[in-house]
């Protein structure tokens, strides 16, 4: 028989163990269960929506706009600077204008989001992998590596994000690979520091004692019991970092020093159609910056919820 | 003589997703000034629940659905949020286990302590500080204006529990409720700390809730006992007749689970399974599925098979017929 | 006389906190000092004998909890050594110890934090015999069901997770992770201190059960002086990082020797007694930082002469199979001086 219990909130900030009435959950039960703690914020459920639509019209970006921005070719002078809603030279109409080399917004917009997902996500994963590697082994074994190693770490955290990527790309050159290395050097301290702290808690714990002294193999313990145990907040940090990794690409890509503009991403678009923000040519930089605030405040919704959703103290 | 504490018919329960689990069910007992009252019960009886339902620490989820607390005749629970901040700390007043939920990690003993005296006195900070002084002098420790200027941590466990203990008696409140507040401390200081007690209550004829799952200290300590199972009194009695001559199946096998009671290395009597889950219980008798006196009719609620001021929630009671 | 299985030779444990960098240098400028050490174990000797179930009692800053770790190899000694059947236990090495044997198992006192939550329950048991290669796949989920069943769950529980179950329960899993790698020693640390009353008579009875069953030896480590009473053989008290007295289960609960014993016995309100008066040892237990000079149990002794500021007691024999640490049992010279 199972007798789980859980822990309820108590005013004066002790908790009480209160027999819990589930049983045992199955896997399909956890996901139902997460889902309806979810949808207790509509806020949060537009959000995912919201971001469900971007990934799906940035990654069927060739499928659903009428033209490619990147082939130079396709592109006609005399339609730039198109208004919102004008029909082009191709046949169609610009929904959201054109820019100064002719390209439908549309399309710039839509083939700029994809780039800064591909980007956003691969920065964010291998970050993932380098900081809580670091986090992991720090916490693991302790002593002078793990203070070298949290210095360091610090060290980092302590400097603005922007000012470690422009340093790396002012190092390596510019170019997607360059891009991604800058994210990532930038944002692998979060993700060591999140890991750190929840693996020292974890480490102090018996089953780690325990599994050391059958004895187990270092590499064991670490990746079979400390590892999984550790994985519940990073899955929010990481939702964040993806974020924060977009909106620091297009930072780069505004300041002229991310992606060029034959392969632009939206901080590139923003950042060409700058210089007409003060004329009435507004669409060039209002649209891709709308899009782009849109992704990056939709993600931190739905991280947020799902923080929410995943903290014991605030379950109901 | 009006007792310092009364809980009538108190319910509280607990919204979960899969419906409602009533943590504490139907639950009465008085308790006297200067006497001590034991709630014994093993984890998920609801005997903590008890204790917080009494102060009216009782949160979201949770509810008091029914019943009522009369600390000196007055009703806490029919008192505005406002009344009941009013009367607690100041009438009736709660020592948890862990002392760190008393004390405030980052301000001294005696600042805190001042505060506390201060909330429900309009007296200037030196006498308060005074009255913490006194507070901590009645309750032994030594030094006290030492202790008044550190940090809780640099005190240890059992002289932080006396200082809960203290900040408890500030205000002289009628009833102490004490939830566990040795199990966590040293053997010895729990000795040292359950003698103290003892002195307070005859001395300051504060009526004392001692809420625990020691069947030992109960019996060193307390004057009457309440034995709780899956949110219900089943027995109650004077301390020397629930011990010596339980009438419950169940007090009779906590009872007997105790080692000391046997001889060594012989096997222990124990209670078959464990206590049941809230939200599962069986109808009638909660005890039934483990008691080895159940028949049919302990599938309907039993009723109260004791006499006078005890209590014995059984259809098959020990020691009758 | 047959070779004790588990030896502890003079074993002492210090932990040391260094000072930081930035620390050490301001203190180098003020003058003063940094750093401070806990001993935790002084020169503590002992043995086990096979099938022998050695009680150890003691509180908080006693070394109880850090012997248990050095005898199941998760410390290493600061100096001494721990020999199981004659072959040390565990290797430093680095400032870590290197466990080199699986033969001594340890169940500990928190059931909700000595399993892995995200690994079945059957998995954590059958991890061990698998990853030391104690038979096939198909043999050890064989013998991880035979244990479930011999501590008393069904084989069918082995899919679970620990939190369907309750702490008896989970103490129950942790007792058939530990018999999953064939030990001959068990270390218990608390394991019973953390369980309601009818649960710890339960798992107490299993633990005997399983005693006669497997024979086993055990170092069963405890505050609860009735718990060791029942399951013991023999008793080691210890204060302080030392041990005080060292007896048969009975002889000792007789008539303990040493002061902190029989004060120990007297502060402990047991079932039965009543409201009979229960003498509370006087005064707080020292701190392992900053113990007093020559015997530590000084401060709070009844019986403390002038000797025992000054001279830290020595374990002797005044009876057979008995050994205490003080000075009114060391020959006569203490009793002399002993303040009336």
């Amino acid at each position: 028989m199972s007798g789980a219990v859980h822990d309820v909130a108590t005013t004066t900030g002790g908790t009480l163990a209160v027999p819990s009435a589930a049983p045992r959950e199955t896997r399909g039960e956890r996901l139902r269960n997460f889902w309806s703690d979810y949808r207790q914020s509509p806020v949060a459920v537009v959000s995912l929506i919201v971001i469900v639509v971007l990934l799906f019209i940035s990654f069927g970006a060739a499928l659903v706009t009428p033209q490619d921005p990147y082939d130079l070719a396709s592109l006609d002078w005399l339609d730039a600077f198109l208004r919102p809603g004008t029909e082009g030279s191709g046949g169609y109409v610009h929904w959201l204008g054109t820019d100064n080399a002719g390209r439908d917004m549309v399309s710039a917009i839509f083939y700029g989001l994809r780039t800064s997902f591909v980007i956003g996500l691969s920065a964010g994963a291998l970050a993932l992998t380098i900081g809580v590697s670091i986090g992991l082994t720090a916490a693991y074994f302790r002593g002078p590596l793990e203070a070298v190693l949290m210095r360091i770490v610090d060290l980092q955290l302590s400097m603005p994000a922007i000012l470690l990527a422009l340093v790396v790309v002012a190092v390596l050159g510019q170019g997607v690979g360059q891009i991604v290395a800058a994210l990532v050097i930038a944002q692998y301290a979060y993700f060591a520091r999140t890991t750190h702290g929840a693996a020292t808690v974890e480490r102090g714990k018996d089953y780690i004692e325990a599994a050391r002294s059958t004895p187990l193999p270092t590499w064991r313990v670490l990746f079979r019991h400390l590892l999984p145990n550790v994985m519940t907040p990073l899955i929010v940090v990481a939702t964040v970092q993806v974020a924060s990794a977009i909106a620091l690409e297009a930072t780069l890509s505004f300041l002229g020093v991310g992606l060029p503009l034959t392969e632009p991403s939206l901080g590139t678009l923003i950042s060409n159609g700058f210089k007409y923000i003060h004329t009435d040519r507004y669409w060039l930089s209002i649209y891709p910056g709308l899009f782009l605030m849109a992704t990056v405040v939709a993600i931190n919704l739905v991280g947020d919820q799902v923080r929410t959703v995943l903290d014991p103290r605030q379950s109901r | 003589m009006t007792a310092a504490l009364e809980v009538r018919g108190l319910t509280t329960r607990f919204a979960t997703r899969t419906g409602h689990v009533t943590a504490v069910n139907d639950v009465s007992f008085s308790v006297s000034p200067g006497r001590i009252l034991g709630l014994v019960g093993e984890s998920g009886s609801g005997k903590s629940v008890t204790g917080f339902s009494i102060l009216g620490l009782i949160d979201e989820p949770g509810e008091i659905a029914a019943g009522s607390v009369l600390i000196e005749g007055e009703d806490m629970r029919g008192l505005s949020a406002e009344a009941q901040r009013g009367m607690r700390g100041r009438k009736v007043a709660m020592v948890f286990q862990d002392p760190m939920m008393t004390l405030n990690p980052v301000l001294r003993v005696g600042d805190q302590m001042a505060m506390a005296v201060r909330v429900h006195a309009r007296v200037s900070k030196k006498a308060a500080w005074a009255r913490a002084r006194a507070a901590l002098d009645t309750v032994g420790i030594p030094a006290p204006d030492e202790r008044l200027l550190s940090y809780p941590h640099q005190l240890s466990g059992g002289m932080r529990q006396r200082v809960a203990i203290a900040t408890a008696l500030l205000h002289g409140p009628a009833v102490i409720v004490a939830d566990e507040p040795t199990t966590a401390l040293d053997v010895s200081i729990q000795g040292q700390i359950l003698a103290e007690v003892r002195r307070l209550a005859d001395e300051t004829g504060t009526a004392i809730v001692w809420i625990t799952h020691d069947l030992a200290v109960v019996s060193s300590l307390a004057d009457d006992i309440c034995v709780m199972y899956a949110g219900r009194i089943v027995e109650s009695g004077t301390a020397e007749e629930v011990i010596a001559d339980p009438r419950h199946p169940y007090t009779r096998g906590l009872i007997q689970s105790v080692p000391s009671l046997h001889e060594p290395g012989r096997k222990l009597p124990q209670i078959p399974g464990s206590t049941p889950q809230l939200s599962h219980l069986p109808s009638g008798c909660a005890f039934r599925p483990r008691c080895p006196r159940a028949t049919e009719i302990c599938a309907t609620d039993p009723p109260d098979a004791g006499q006078g001021h005890r209590l014995n929630l059984c259809h098959h009671p020990l020691g009758a017929a | 006389m047959t070779e004790p299985l588990l030896e502890v030779r003079d074993v002492s444990k210090r932990f040391t906190r260094e000072a930081g960098l930035i620390e050490r240098g301001i203190a180098r400028l003020s003058g003063a000092r940094t750093g401070s050490t806990v001993h935790a174990l002084t020169e503590v000797s002992l043995s086990v004998a096979r099938g022998e179930v050695l009680g150890i009692v003691g509180e908080s800053g006693c070394g109880k909890s850090t012997l248990g770790r050095i005898v199941s190899g998760i410390y290493a000694p600061s100096s001494g050594e721990v020999l199981l059947d004659g072959a040390p236990v565990a290797r430093e090495r680095g400032g870590t110890a290197h466990k080199l044997t699986s033969k001594v198992q340890m169940i500990h006192q928190d059931p909700f934090a000595s399993l892995n939550p995200r690994m079945k329950v059957g998995e954590t048991i059958g991890e061990g015999p698998r990853v030391h290669d104690l038979g096939t796949a198909r043999e050890v989920r064989e013998r991880t069901a035979a244990l479930l069943e011999k501590v008393g769950l069904e084989a069918s529980y082995a899919d679970r997770l620990p939190h369907q179950f309750s702490g008896g329960q989970r103490q129950r899993i942790a007792i058939a992770r530990a018999l999953a790698m064939e030990p001959e020693l068990l270390v218990l640390d608390e394991a019973v201190a953390s369980l309601d009353v009818s649960i710890q008579a339960q798992v107490l009875n299993l633990f005997g059960e399983l005693r006669q069953d497997l024979g086993l030896t055990a170092l069963f480590i405890s505050h609860d002086l009735s718990v060791v009473r029942h399951v013991c053989d023999r008793v080691a008290i210890m204060y302080l990082g030392r041990v005080v007295e060292l007896a048969s289960a009975a002889a000792l609960y007789a008539k303990p020797l040493h002061p902190y014993s029989a004060a120990l016995f007297a502060s402990v309100p047991t079932l039965g007694t009543g409201r009979a008066r229960f003498h509370a040892i006087e005064g707080e237990i020292p701190s392992p930082l900053d113990p007093p000079g020559g015997c530590a149990f000084h401060p709070r002794c009844p019986m403390a002469g002038p000797r025992c500021s000054v001279e830290i007691p020595r374990l002797t024999r005044p009876e057979a199979g008995r050994e205490v640490a003080c000075h009114l049992h060391d020959g006569g010279t203490g009793r002399a001086e002993v303040a009336a």
